[in-house]
């Protein structure tokens, strides 16, 4: 393919050495600042699996204070300092640190960068049959823009006055007057969008030109096509809210007042500034982000899904195509949906009914995505493999989260339940049990082709079993307490009299999350055990059908030992009068 | 305060406009349940009757199924009906039928971090003119001493009085932050926006002692921010305010400094 040839060599010094593999690299060069996207892949994967765990571990923190409000925290509450958790009970400030935190890493440090930086890097490339990513420099650049962003996020909570603590949207008023972990957190943004745009590019661009020969469109693999509208969902949406973090930045440092108006007391004190601002811009701002955001975190893992079951029913996916249009539809929509996370602004009754008019649209792709994977499960022979549980998962999971956001995206309910705990149990039905499961079923998949060894079956099993159980103690008791009217946020939810009549539901839920915590224990155990003792696999373990599986496991730099032709669709699996239930995309006669 | 009424599920409804809100809801919960169910027994069913075992093998050519097309227009149908049949009306007619003024009672609501501030107009009806410059601990919501239709003027802190049966619109706003108005019983939330000033009603139809919190993160004290809620029959309403009208001899000591100028 000339084009392909044309972008490996546009990649200049640093690929000369592309010809000649048996050339070794020094050690800085092939695992730190690496060009091979397999490798920053893994980076991006590992970095963002152990910002996932601290931002789990923020939470359940957080959950003892939600349980047993004013108690002092045994043990651990002395070793974080007399500044967060006086006498081993957790500040207010402290708290609400920790819920800015939560949310921040676990959607920007933890989901994103697993889905997108860490599987989009390792699988795409593989799965269209290209020896890299069409630019690995601005790849390379891309990890370790991301890095230091990380690291300014975690490092602001050694500031004076403690981390970010006005929540993850960061509202203004409030962040605008917060202290300097504020202006970390924007820094921090700024650098982590940088390298999410880099990386948006350059899958873009990979996509386009970078498929094997025989590949088309129409018999990509569906997690391509998810991958492909993420990073058009990237590349749209991040900018307007570098755009705004940049305002928020010269609003606390530069003396603007974008999103300050006039007139503003705090303290009983007027603030010094020229007002004339609207906080309700950041918001539109922030929410034009944040809502595609919610895409890009579960359009990868409906990818990673997609993948699982056909491998696991042994049949092709039903609705091959709906799903690649539904995809493509859910990626316009999802940026005039924004607004319906405003509804209590105040907005007027046309804007309002737009909003709500659009978010019941976007809805109607997501039961098409969701009766296809189910459909595809109708007629397979099934294999309840540790990456299958996990997706399996997936499909009840993400029907929770989906259908309880249809009373958030009505204004009438959205009145009563707008703010309340139902928000929380919603949004997280969708990320975690939804995404991070979908997640975990990517990583038990591919973990051999990244290793060239396969993860422990029963470890899988127990992992997915002991999370599935807890993870739905934590978030089912909240759809309650937001019925019963419990705010979000609350530093004690025992203020209120609607906030004691759920208490117990608290202490539930804390003991979900915790128990959620040791599950992962087993997991940890199998992701590095497994590095040395698991069992020793050849290319293509799972007897899969799409081109990843053509490479050796691992893949040696530049990925393919014959360049890759594809003959057939992705999922043809059980195709009747084939020796093998299986016919791999890559091989002539199968 | 009882605390009985509050459980697991919706507290009860203290407002007018609420049941439609509940009626909604309702509907929403039943739908969401009977397509979760019916979902749900047919995945459990693909899972155990297409599981792998010896013998068995997956099915090539994908099933046409009618059905899924016919739930999918189900699905479609209902959420028209949500939007067109319940949310939307319910909502427009929440908004845009604001009771006349002339029949309700206004109130003005300054939140700040973190307490709500009440103003009520007194006996003229008028709420005095107010200026951030001019608030101070005694003056939290600045009102201007200098001018007659503050005088009457009843401000309270965390405590909000209403009468039953009466519409009331509340004109919220805010110092400093963003911070959210919520009064569960009342089905009412209203975000108070810094720089704005925005209305919200609510005519409410039993009397009692409930209680109003703020449903936006507003910093440190945003979980201590709230406030009584007190539904007082029109006769009690009337005795609470005439008790706690500022007392009439104030009004020429206020302007005595002035005419030493």
């Amino acid at each position: 393919m000339s084009v392909q040839h044309t972008a490996a060599k546009g990649n200049g010094h640093g690929h000369a050495h592309e010809g000649h593999g048996e050339h070794e690299l020094p050690f800085w060069r092939k695992y730190i600042f690496s060009v091979d996207h397999k490798v920053i892949g893994i980076q991006y994967g590992v970095t963002a699996l152990v910002f996932l765990l601290f931002g789990f571990t923020l939470m359940m923190l957080m959950r003892w204070q939600l349980a047993y409000p004013g108690r002092p925290l045994p043990v651990i509450g002395n070793l974080l300092g007399e500044t967060a958790m006086p006498g081993g009970v957790m500040a207010p400030e402290f708290y609400n640190q920790l819920g800015a935190m939560h949310g921040t890493i676990m959607v920007f440090l933890g989901v994103v960068p697993l889905a997108v930086g860490g599987f989009g890097n390792f699988v795409v490339p593989l799965q269209i049959g290209a020896p890299d990513m069409a630019f690995p420099r601005l790849n390379m650049v891309s990890y370790w823009v991301f890095l230091p962003g990380c690291l300014l996020m975690v490092a602001s909570f050694f500031l004076p006055g403690g981390a970010a603590q006005s929540g993850w949207t960061s509202y203004p008023p409030l962040s605008d007057i917060a202290p300097t972990g504020q202006t970390a957190w924007l820094f921090a943004m700024v650098l982590i969008i940088t390298s999410s745009l880099l990386g948006s590019i350059n899958f873009i661009v990979t996509i386009v030109q970078l498929r094997a020969k025989g590949l088309s469109y129409w018999r990509l693999p569906f997690f391509v096509h998810a991958q492909l509208v993420t990073a058009f969902l990237l590349l749209l949406a991040f900018p307007p809210l570098e755009a705004a973090s940049v305002m928020q930045l010269m609003d606390r440092l530069a003396g603007t007042s974008f999103f300050l108006p006039s007139g503003l007391v705090v303290s009983g004190d007027p603030l010094k500034v020229a007002g004339g601002g609207n906080p309700l811009l950041w918001q539109h701002l922030f929410w034009f982000l944040a809502h595609p955001e919610v895409y890009v975190l579960i359009l990868p893992a409906m990818g990673i899904v997609a993948e699982v079951i056909a491998n696991n029913t042994r049949k092709p996916l039903w609705g091959y195509r709906l799903l690649v249009y539904s995809v493509v539809f859910l990626g316009f929509m999802s940026f005039v949906v924004w607004a319906h996370h405003m509804f209590m602004t105040g907005m007027g009754t046309t804007m309002s009914t737009f909003f709500q008019t659009t978010t019941m649209i976007i809805s109607i792709p997501s039961v098409v995505i969701l009766t296809c994977f189910i459909m595809s499960l109708y007629g397979g022979n099934i294999r309840f493999t540790a990456p299958m549980l996990f997706a399996t998962a997936f499909l009840p999971m993400f029907a929770i989260g989906g259908l309880t956001g249809l009373p958030l995206g009505l204004t009438a309910s959205d009145i009563y339940l707008h703010d309340t705990f139902y928000v929380i149990g919603h949004f997280h039905y969708v990320v975690a049990p939804g995404t991070l499961f979908a997640l975990f079923a990517g990583i038990y998949y591919w973990y051999p082709k990244a290793t060239g060894r396969r993860m422990n079956e029963t470890l899988g099993k127990v992992h997915f079993w002991l999370s599935f159980v807890a993870i739905n103690f934590v978030f089912m008791p909240m759809f309650f307490q937001g019925m019963a009217g419990l705010s979000r946020r609350l530093y004690d939810p025992t203020i209120y009299a609607h906030g004691r009549g759920v208490q117990a539901l608290n202490v539930l839920i804390s003991f979900g999350a915790w128990g959620l915590g040791l599950a992962q224990i087993p997991f940890i155990v199998n992701f590095f055990m497994s590095l040395k003792n698991g069992a020793r696999v050849a290319e293509n373990p799972w007897n899969a059908t799409t081109l990843e599986w053509a490479a050796p496991s691992p893949p040696g730099h530049g990925n393919f030992v014959t360049e890759p032709v594809v003959y057939r669709e992705p999922y043809e699996y059980s195709v009747p009068g084939k020796s093998t239930d299986y016919s791999p995309q890559f091989r002539a006669e199968a | 305060m009882d605390e009985k009424i509050y459980g697991w599920w919706l507290p009860p409804d203290v407002s007018v406009h609420g049941a439609k809100i509940d009626q909604l809801m309702s509907v929403l919960h039943w739908f969401m349940l009977l397509l979760f169910v019916g979902w749900g027994i047919f995945f459990l069913y693909c899972l155990i009757r297409f599981r792998a075992r010896p013998g068995h093998t997956a099915l090539y050519t994908p099933v046409k199924a009618i059905a899924t097309k016919y739930i999918e227009g189900f699905v479609v149908v209902v959420e028209i009906f949500l939007l067109v049949g319940l949310s939307t009306p319910v909502w427009l007619a929440y908004k845009n039928n604001v009771p006349d003024a002339g029949k309700a009672l206004r109130v003005r609501l300054v939140a700040e971090q973190f307490a709500w501030n009440f103003q009520y107009p007194g006996k003229d009806g008028k709420f005095g003119k107010t200026d951030p410059s001019l608030i101070s601990g005694d003056n939290p919501l600045g009102i201007d001493p200098e001018d007659p239709a503050g005088k009457d003027d009843l401000v309270t802190v965390n405590n909000f009085h209403l009468p039953i049966h009466r519409p009331v619109i509340v004109d919220i706003s805010s110092k400093d932050v963003i911070h959210s108005f919520n009064v569960p019983v009342l089905r009412v939330k209203q975000d108070t926006i810094p720089g704005q000033q925005i209305p919200v009603w609510f005519e409410a139809t039993q009397a009692g002692h409930f209680e109003l919190g703020c449903a936006q993160l507003c910093g440190l004290g945003h979980y201590r921010m709230r406030g009584d809620v007190l539904i007082d029959t029109p006769e009690d309403f009337a005795k609470w305010e005439a008790e706690n009208a500022p007392p009439p001899q104030e009004a020429p000591a206020a302007a005595a400094p002035e005419e030493k100028k």
